[in-house]
């Protein structure tokens, strides 16, 4: 069945909730509105509000009693409304969700999973477009997902909701509409930890998630370069060996990524490349981001996220390189 | 036109007063004499084992302790009231707790000894472990609660919570999902009068800690905290009645002691105040009760003194035995173990770092 990325995860979501009675889900808007993405549509009518659970407005009580929950049997699915939202329950993550198993030397563990669209390019209001993966990934103990297509979106949803691991499930919000694929209706699981070579290429690596795909892939169209492009899919843990047989195959790499480029996942990724293959390297490794500050106010996004041209003239220095 | 739009009050309750006297206007028929003298005994260990790891910290055989000291009748009362079934979510102070629920006392000398093998406690004790930033342990237990009530489980959540605790965000959210969610989550306020060096009222202007559940449309009590009795009959109540939605106990005890071992507290308050309470001891009430009855001696107190010594020092040493396997922290941070995690783990192993 042909479906976008929110029907997608609106699939998959049903099926997690079909299959698992422990499942259930909760969050801002997330019933009789259906979620401001409309993700969770329909669901609260199929499962009833014991299992669809409108909670108020409050993202640290939203994490924190997912927690208490996860810690008691059940499988909560959390949807925070925004990134930038999210911080306010980043004192959950970082402080509980990511060491509970290990403080407990895995005697409790937290099988959760919590939603949030990430990333801008869609004109909306300030901490609406944050990309906040690298925060999520630092501290270990939280899985970090970010798919980029629908047939992804769907699988890695119903593998983190099977998993007894506290997952941070990021969706780009430009993608949730961008485009309709095949999607199979019965449920299937994209592993998680494992990237996707998009496209094959010997010439060059272009390493890359979330947003930034469907731009990488119209530069390599566009620019008819024999460039083989891979889809990280999953932030944390990162799929190292994927990258270095690629970059040992091609040579040259760029990391390319919406997050502000100090700090960022590109320079994790270039680390291990400079430590495990560096001379299977000819140039130097590449990387894009967005800028080193805030994500700006809408009027100005068009300046700060990387687009086709910045990307280009970061893959013309690395073929000169 | 102007007219009342609320109006709420707080209620106190003591039963036993610092002379030993019981008020049996309020006190329940259903406590008996002999149950009297197991909160005695209950408060004496937990006195007791908070001394030996004082002293152990003082050895450097401890790391950095949090004593629990003039706090033993909030911590023993509410314990007590609980049923087998019921859950407990601590913060860092509540040992008393988890002794007289029966947590085995080598695992809390394991967790002041710095282990996270000290929280793992068995199953059926319906046991949280100690959680240290202040208050953030609220949300887990509304979760809890919320699915005692999915599940269908006849289970009360007592969670604690300090003065200062009350303050911070996450209590009012916990508090607020709870009411609003209508699960069995009972609230111990152990207001302790002081959060580091901040005093009770400089905490906030609100009158009682307990008022705080006006504002989200809860019940809420405030009891003396150090008069075992009051605390036990107002968790006793609040249990029954759990299934009805959450509940507030404000206890209102002193911290005898330190903050922790690493606080002075003659830099912020006075010898005449820990004196004042030093009056109000919830365990001397007890023993004058106790006494006047002809239930309590000094031989008994000698004997038991003696029994609860050894107890300790046979949990201190076998917690003393344990000795720390670095892969334990690799293989617990996730159901599985990433590549790059067993890199660093492999690399460690081979070339000795941990030797």
């Amino acid at each position: 069945m042909q479906m976008n990325m929110v029907s997608a995860l609106n699939n998959a979501l049903d099926i997690i909730l079909k299959e698992n009675d422990k499942a259930l889900i909760l969050g801002e808007d997330v019933g009789k509105d259906g979620g401001v993405f409309r993700v969770t549509e329909g669901l609260l009518e199929k499962y009833g509000e014991n299992r669809v659970v409108d909670t108020p407005l409050a993202e640290s009580g939203i994490i924190g009693t997912s927690i208490g929950m996860a810690l008691s049997g059940l499988h909560p699915i959390s949807e925070i409304q925004f990134a930038g939202f999210m911080f306010l329950g980043f004192s959950q993550l970082i402080n509980h969700a990511s060491r509970y198993r290990t403080r407990t030397r895995s005697n409790m563990s937290l099988p959760m999973v919590v939603r949030t669209p990430v990333s801008g390019g869609v004109r909306t209001l300030e901490h609406h477009s944050d990309s906040p993966e690298t925060y999520y990934s630092h501290i270990g103990g939280l899985i970090v997902v970010e798919p980029s297509t629908p047939y992804d979106a769907k699988g890695l949803l119903i593998k983190a909701s099977r998993m007894n691991d506290p997952v941070v499930f990021l969706e780009p919000t430009k993608l949730y509409r961008l485009f309709r694929e095949e999607v199979p209706e019965e449920p299937y699981e994209v592993t998680i930890g494992k990237a996707k070579v998009v496209r094959e290429g010997s010439k060059l690596s272009i390493v890359t998630y979330g947003t930034m795909v469907p731009v990488v892939k119209s530069v390599v169209e566009k620019k008819k370069l024999d460039a083989e492009i891979i889809d990280l899919r999953t932030i944390n843990p990162i799929d190292e060996k994927t990258i270095l047989e690629s970059v040992s195959k091609t040579g040259r790499v760029a990391i390319v990524h919406e997050a502000s480029l100090s700090f960022g996942v590109g320079a994790e990724i270039a680390a291990r490349i400079s430590e495990k293959a560096l001379y299977k390297l000819n140039a130097p490794i590449v990387r894009v981001g967005g800028n080193s500050f805030p994500y700006p106010y809408p009027g100005y996004e068009n300046f700060y996220v990387p687009n086709e041209k910045k990307i280009s003239y970061a893959l013309d220095k690395l073929l000169k390189g | 036109m102007i007219s009342e739009a609320f109006n709420g009050s707080v209620k106190y309750l003591q039963i036993m007063n610092e002379e030993g006297e019981i008020d049996q206007t309020v006190m329940p028929q259903d406590i008996s004499d002999s149950q009297i003298l197991e909160m005695y005994k209950g408060m004496m260990l937990a006195r007791a084992v908070d001394a030996k790891v004082l002293s152990l910290q003082r050895q450097g055989r401890a790391v950095t302790y949090a004593p629990l000291l003039g706090e033993e009748a909030t911590q023993i009362g509410t314990a007590m009231a609980m049923r087998k079934q019921d859950i407990f979510v601590p913060a860092f102070r509540q040992h008393g707790v988890f002794i007289e629920r029966g947590v085995p006392m080598d695992s809390l000398f394991l967790y002041w000894r710095g282990f996270e093998e000290g929280n793992v406690f068995p199953k059926e004790l319906n046991a949280f472990p100690i959680i240290v930033p202040v208050a953030t342990q609220m949300p887990h237990a509304t979760g809890i609660a919320f699915a005692q009530r999915y599940l269908k489980k006849d289970s009360a959540v007592l969670v604690y919570v300090g003065d200062g605790g009350t303050s911070e965000g996450d209590f009012y959210e916990a508090i607020n999902f709870a009411g609003v969610w209508k699960v069995p989550l009972i609230t111990i306020i152990e207001n302790n009068q002081w959060a580091i060096s901040l005093p009770r009222n400089e905490q906030t202007m609100a009158k009682t800690l307990a008022q705080k559940a006006i504002a989200v449309g809860i019940d809420s009590i405030q009891v003396d905290g150090n008069d075992v009795l009051a605390v036990y009959k107002a968790t006793k109540d609040a249990i029954t009645n759990s299934s009805k939605g959450p509940m507030i106990i404000e206890c209102v005890t002193y911290r005898m002691g330190l903050h922790t071992t690493s606080d002075d507290p003659t830099k912020y308050r006075t010898d005449i105040e820990v004196e004042t309470w030093k009056k109000k001891d919830p365990i001397e009430r007890v023993k004058k009760y106790l006494v006047k009855k002809g239930l309590w001696n000094d031989a008994r107190e000698q004997q038991e003194t003696e029994a609860i010594s050894k107890l300790v020092d046979e949990s201190v040493e076998k917690a003393e035995r344990f000795k720390p396997d670095p892969r334990s922290m690799f293989s617990t941070v996730y159901s599985f173990m990433p590549q790059t995690l067993r890199e660093e783990f492999d690399e460690a192993e081979a070339n000795n770092f941990w030797q």
